[in-house]
């Protein structure tokens, strides 16, 4: 195979923040894989027997799996803010670096908040569990 | 030293083997999972309980199967999609990058294969059941 030039020269840059912005959503999205097995293991276990459920929902709704499940809670809130954000680029606007900064910091906050929202939604809506 | 020109060097390598499909369905999915992945998210973090046959019930009710199978394949794509890029990068050795990246695309269809036949199999015996 030829010797070709290889693309990106990651340590030739100087740190941004929205270097770890980037990373992030490729981390939240591997994350995001793995959950998705799960949530068919969920939907599997359920057109199942009783005791196939009973097992999946004590492994996803026990303390680790609750651990696990706040975890890809963040992942989801965060990967859908900075996907919007990439779509938002794939139309050619926000791709000024002072701008590319401003929504970095936006996409976190907004995730932040719809990840709270949802933890609200799901302990504390007034539905016994 | 080459003789030949820096033109001829970089000209007919052949294709990347694929245009811009792979770029293309990972925007069009990601779009569509933005209401996909809300709605789903907002449904279960609204069901009173985690009972199998009250979770049957709600995949089983309304419009729910036909969103909830819409949401499998499309999550299984864009995360195939997804999955595919980090390995292409990330993955050196050309034999355990392409044992790799078969692997994605297997798991990725059985899953979507095994969790859309749960949602059909709970909407048709739950329908029959009444």
């Amino acid at each position: 195979m030829p010797q070709r030039p290889l693309s990106p020269h990651l340590s030739v840059y100087r740190f941004a923040y929205t270097m770890a912005t980037s990373i992030a959503h490729r981390a939240s999205g591997i994350v995001l894989s793995v959950g998705l097995l799960l949530l068919a293991w969920w939907f599997i276990a359920a057109a199942g027997d009783e005791a196939g459920y009973a097992l999946a929902v004590a492994v996803i709704g026990g303390g680790f799996g609750k651990l696990l499940l706040a975890g890809w809670l963040i992942a989801f809130c965060y990967h859908l803010c900075n996907g919007l954000r990439h779509l938002n680029w794939d139309v050619g606007r926000g791709l000024e670096k002072a701008e590319a900064r401003r929504s970095a910091a936006v996409v976190i906050a907004v995730s932040a908040v719809l990840a709270l929202a949802f933890v609200f939604a799901a302990f504390f809506s007034g539905v016994p569990r | 030293m080459s003789l030949r020109t820096p033109l001829g060097k970089v000209l007919g390598r052949g294709s990347a083997k694929q245009g811009v499909a792979h770029w293309w369905a990972q925007r069009v999915s990601a779009v569509a999972l933005v209401p996909l992945t809300l709605w789903f998210a907002f449904q279960v973090v609204h069901l009173p309980t985690t009972d199998q046959f009250a979770v049957r019930e709600w995949i089983a009710s309304g419009f729910n199967p036909v969103l909830l199978l819409l949401l499998v394949g499309t999550l299984a794509w864009h995360s195939a999609l997804g999955v595919q890029v980090v390995l292409e990068d990330y993955v050196p050795n050309k034999a355990v990058k392409l044992t790799a990246l078969l692997t994605n695309t297997f798991i990725h269809v059985v899953v979507a294969v095994a969790a859309s036949y749960a949602v059909l199999r709970i909407a048709f015996t739950t329908l029959a059941q009444g």
